[in-house]
C-alpha cells in the first residue's frame, strides 16, 4: 500500500468517529423521550426489581432510587436538593407532616386513588390529610413488639416488656439504634395508653425504666448489625423493631419473631407522596395507583427487602389467595383474629414524634442511655 | 554558609502537593471550623456565628465520657500492637534471609487487598458466642466467653487494622539499626534480651515511636470496630459523630466533635514526634 491511499483512509476514521461522537446525545436524547425516568427517595427496597419491575415493564418507566435510612435523614436529603430533585417521596407517618410544613410535597386529588378498597382506619390517616385535604398515600404498614430468639424466650416469655430484665436477657438485649421506637415501647411499658403524649412526670418515669435496664444491654445496632446480631443468636431479644427485620430472617429459616406484648405494640407507618416540582407528575401518580393497586399492595405485603401489612382489603384477599403462607406468617388471614383486630383492640399505638416534649430532648437521653 | 535558594523546577515539582494539602486538606478543616458555629433549622444549615453548638457539645457529662473513652482505647489499641507486633518485626529483621524477608513483607501487605469492614464482619464469626473460638474452647470444656459487643472485641478489631502497618513500620526502621552496633553489644557481653532494650529498641527509637503513632491515629477515628465488634456499647467519637448527623441533621456539633478529635490527633503527633526526635540525653 502506498501512503497517498494511506492517509485519506485515517481521515475518514477520525471523520466516522467525529460523526458518530456528535451523534450520541441524539441517541441518548432520543431513548429519554421514550422512556419515563422516575426519581424515587425511599427506604432500601422500594425500588428495587421484585416492586417495580412490572410496574417499569408494563409503562416504560425507569425508576432511579435513592435510599435513605430515617426520616432525618430524608428530610436532610431533600432540604440540601433543588425542587424536583425527587418525583416520589416515600416517608414514614411522623415524618409527613414536616414534609408538607415545609413544602416538599405536592396536594394530591383523593378521587386518583382507591380508598374505597381499603380498611375504613387507613382512609384518612391522621397526617397525611391536612385540613382535608391529601397529601400523602398510605401503602405500607408494620408493627414493632419485642423480637426474640424462638429457642431461648417463648412467645409467652415475650408477651410483657418485663422479658427485657429477665436473667436470661442479661447481656443479650438488643437496640435498633434509633430512641423514638425503643422510647416508645418503654413508654408502652410502664403503662401510658398514649405513648408518645405524655407529661413531665411520665417522661421522668419512662427515662428512669429505661436506664435501669441499661446492665441488661448487649449493643446498639444499625439496620446491618440488627440482623446478624439476630442472625447468629448474639442478642436474644431486640427493642425498637418488629417483623420488618424478624420477618426477613424468619423467611430464611432464623429462629427469630416478634411478639407483640401485652403492654401494646407500635405502629410504622409508610406512605408514598409526589414531591413538590416533579417534572414526571403523571407517571408518579400512576406507581401510586399501582402500588395501592390490590396486585401492587400483595407485592408490597411480601417485598424481599422487609415485609409488611398492607392497607387495602382486596390487597389482603390477593394475597390471601397467590401466597397463603405469607398471608398466615404475617397474620394476615381473613375471617379469623388477624392484624386488624388488634389495631381494633386497642393495642396498638402509631408511631409518633414526641407531644409535649421536643425530639431533641428525647435524643439527648437516648445518647445519655447509650454512654451510661 | 548561605543557602542556595530552592530552584524553579524543584518549586514546580512540590505544587502537586501542595494544591492537593489546601484543596483536600487545609480547605475542608477551615470549612470545618466554619460550619461549627453554624445553625440548622429544619434541616437545613444556616451560615452563623453561634457558639451553642461548642457550648452544648463541651459542657455534655456524655461527650466527655466518650472521650476518655475513645482515648484508652486508642492507647490501649496503640501499645498492644506495638507489643504484639515487635517480636514478630525483630525476627523478620534480624533473624531471616533475604529472601524470606522479602517474602514476609509481601505476606503483610496482603491483609490490605481487602476492605478491613469485610475482615471486621467476618471476625464476628470468630468472635460471637457461637462463633470458631468459642466452639473450639468447648471442646474442652470452656466457655464460652462472651467476646463479641465488648471492649475486648473492639481492641481485637483495632489490633486487625493496625498490626501488619505497625509491623511493617518496625521492620523498616529495624534494618536501619546499624548491625554493628548489636555485635559490640555482643563484645562486650551483653546479654540477648538487654542488647534489644539498650541498643535496638533506643536505635530504632523514631520508627517504633511512629508505628505507634499510626496505630494510635487509626484507631482514634476507627469507627467500624468499635460499631461491629464492640456493638456501639458504649459509644466511641466517631459513632457519637454519626448519632448527632443521624438525629436532627446536626452536622455543626458533628463539626465540633470532629474539630476536638483532629485537635488531639494533631497534639499527639506532635507529642510524639518531637519525643521520637529528642535527642539522647536531652
Amino acid at each position: 500500500m502506498t501512503k497517498t491511499t494511506h492517509a485519506p483512509t485515517r481521515r475518514r476514521l477520525l471523520q466516522m468517529t467525529a460523526g458518530a461522537a456528535l451523534a450520541t446525545p441524539f441517541l441518548s436524547i432520543r431513548a429519554a423521550a421514550q422512556t419515563v425516568n422516575l426519581s424515587m427517595l425511599a427506604w432500601y427496597g422500594h425500588a428495587e426489581p421484585d416492586i417495580v419491575g412490572e410496574f417499569e415493564d408494563a409503562n416504560n418507566a425507569k425508576f432511579t432510587p435513592k435510599y435513605y435510612t430515617g426520616g432525618d435523614n430524608m428530610l436532610g436529603l431533600i432540604a440540601q436538593s433543588p425542587a424536583g430533585t425527587y418525583d416520589l417521596i416515600l416517608s414514614d407517618a411522623e415524618y409527613v407532616q414536616q414534609l408538607n410544613a415545609a413544602g416538599y410535597i405536592e396536594q394530591l386529588d383523593p378521587a386518583d386513588y382507591a380508598f374505597d378498597d381499603f380498611y375504613p382506619e387507613f382512609q384518612k390517616f391522621p397526617g397525611h390529610w391536612q385540613d382535608d385535604k391529601l397529601y400523602s398515600v398510605i401503602t405500607r404498614f408494620g408493627f414493632l413488639g419485642i423480637a426474640h430468639n424462638t429457642d431461648v424466650l417463648s412467645e409467652k416469655d415475650a408477651s410483657s416488656y418485663g422479658v427485657f430484665s429477665d436473667p436470661r436477657v442479661t447481656g443479650k438485649l438488643g437496640h435498633f439504634d434509633w430512641h423514638l421506637p425503643n422510647l416508645g415501647q418503654m413508654s408502652l411499658a410502664v403503662g401510658n395508653p398514649s405513648p408518645y403524649d405524655i407529661d413531665e412526670a411520665a417522661w421522668e418515669k419512662v427515662q428512669e425504666a429505661t436506664m435501669a435496664l441499661r446492665g441488661q444491654v448487649g449493643g446498639f445496632f444499625d439496620y446491618g448489625g440488627t440482623f446478624s446480631s439476630l442472625n447468629d443468636g448474639q442478642m436474644v431479644a431486640f427493642g425498637g423493631i418488629g417483623d420488618w427485620i424478624t420477618g426477613v430472617l424468619e423467611k430464611n429459616g432464623a429462629k427469630v419473631r416478634t411478639t407483640i406484648p401485652e403492654e401494646g405494640g407500635l405502629q410504622w407507618t409508610e406512605s408514598f407522596s409526589i414531591g413538590k416540582g416533579s417534572r414526571n407528575h403523571e407517571m408518579a401518580r400512576k406507581w401510586i395507583q399501582w402500588i395501592t393497586s390490590p396486585d401492587g399492595q400483595a407485592k408490597s405485603a411480601d417485598m424481599a427487602a422487609y415485609p409488611a401489612l398492607v392497607p387495602s382489603k382486596k390487597g389482603w384477599e390477593v394475597l390471601n389467595s397467590t401466597n397463603p403462607a405469607e398471608a398466615k406468617r404475617q397474620n394476615m388471614v381473613l375471617g379469623q383474629h388477624n392484624a386488624m383486630d388488634m389495631i381494633r383492640e386497642g393495642r396498638i399505638k402509631y408511631r409518633q414524634l414526641p407531644v409535649q416534649q421536643s425530639l431533641e430532648d428525647w435524643n439527648d437521653f437516648w445518647s445519655d442511655y447509650k454512654g451510661a | 554558609m548561605t543557602r542556595s535558594r530552592p530552584s524553579l523546577f524543584s518549586l514546580v515539582l512540590s505544587l502537586p502537593l501542595l494544591i492537593w494539602q489546601v484543596a483536600f486538606f487545609l480547605f475542608p478543616l477551615i470549612f470545618l471550623v466554619a460550619i461549627s458555629f453554624w445553625t440548622v433549622r429544619n434541616f437545613q444549615m444556616t451560615p452563623d456565628l453561634n457558639f451553642g453548638n461548642w457550648d452544648r457539645i463541651l459542657t455534655r457529662g456524655t461527650f466527655w465520657d466518650a472521650y476518655a473513652r475513645t482515648a484508652m482505647l486508642a492507647t490501649a489499641s496503640a501499645a498492644l500492637t506495638s507489643a504484639i507486633a515487635f517480636p514478630a518485626a525483630y525476627a523478620i529483621s534480624f533473624k531471616l534471609s533475604e529472601r524470606a524477608k522479602q517474602w514476609l513483607v509481601f505476606v503483610l501487605i496482603i491483609p490490605f487487598f481487602t476492605s478491613y469492614l469485610v475482615r471486621v464482619y467476618s471476625l464476628q464469626v470468630f468472635l460471637s458466642d457461637a462463633g470458631i473460638i468459642n466452639a473450639f474452647l468447648d471442646m474442652f470444656g470452656i466457655g464460652p466467653f462472651l467476646m463479641l459487643n465488648t471492649t475486648f472485641g473492639t481492641l481485637v478489631g483495632m489490633v486487625t487494622l493496625c498490626l501488619p502497618l505497625v509491623i511493617l513500620l518496625q521492620v523498616f526502621s529495624l534494618n536501619f539499626v546499624n548491625r554493628d552496633f548489636v555485635e559490640a553489644a555482643h563484645n562486650l557481653r551483653c546479654g540477648r534480651l538487654r542488647t534489644v532494650l539498650a541498643v535496638i529498641v533506643p536505635s530504632a527509637r523514631v520508627g517504633l515511636v511512629i508505628a505507634a503513632l499510626f496505630a494510635f491515629i487509626l484507631s482514634f477515628g476507627d469507627f467500624v470496630s468499635p460499631l461491629y465488634l464492640g456493638g456501639g456499647n458504649p459509644p466511641t467519637l466517631s459513632i457519637m459523630i454519626t448519632d448527632i448527623t443521624k438525629s436532627g441533621q446536626q452536622w455543626p456539633r458533628a463539626a465540633v466533635v470532629a474539630l476536638m478529635m483532629i485537635g488531639t490527633l494533631l497534639t499527639v503527633a506532635f507529642g510524639a514526634i518531637t519525643y521520637a526526635y529528642k535527642e539522647r540525653g536531652k
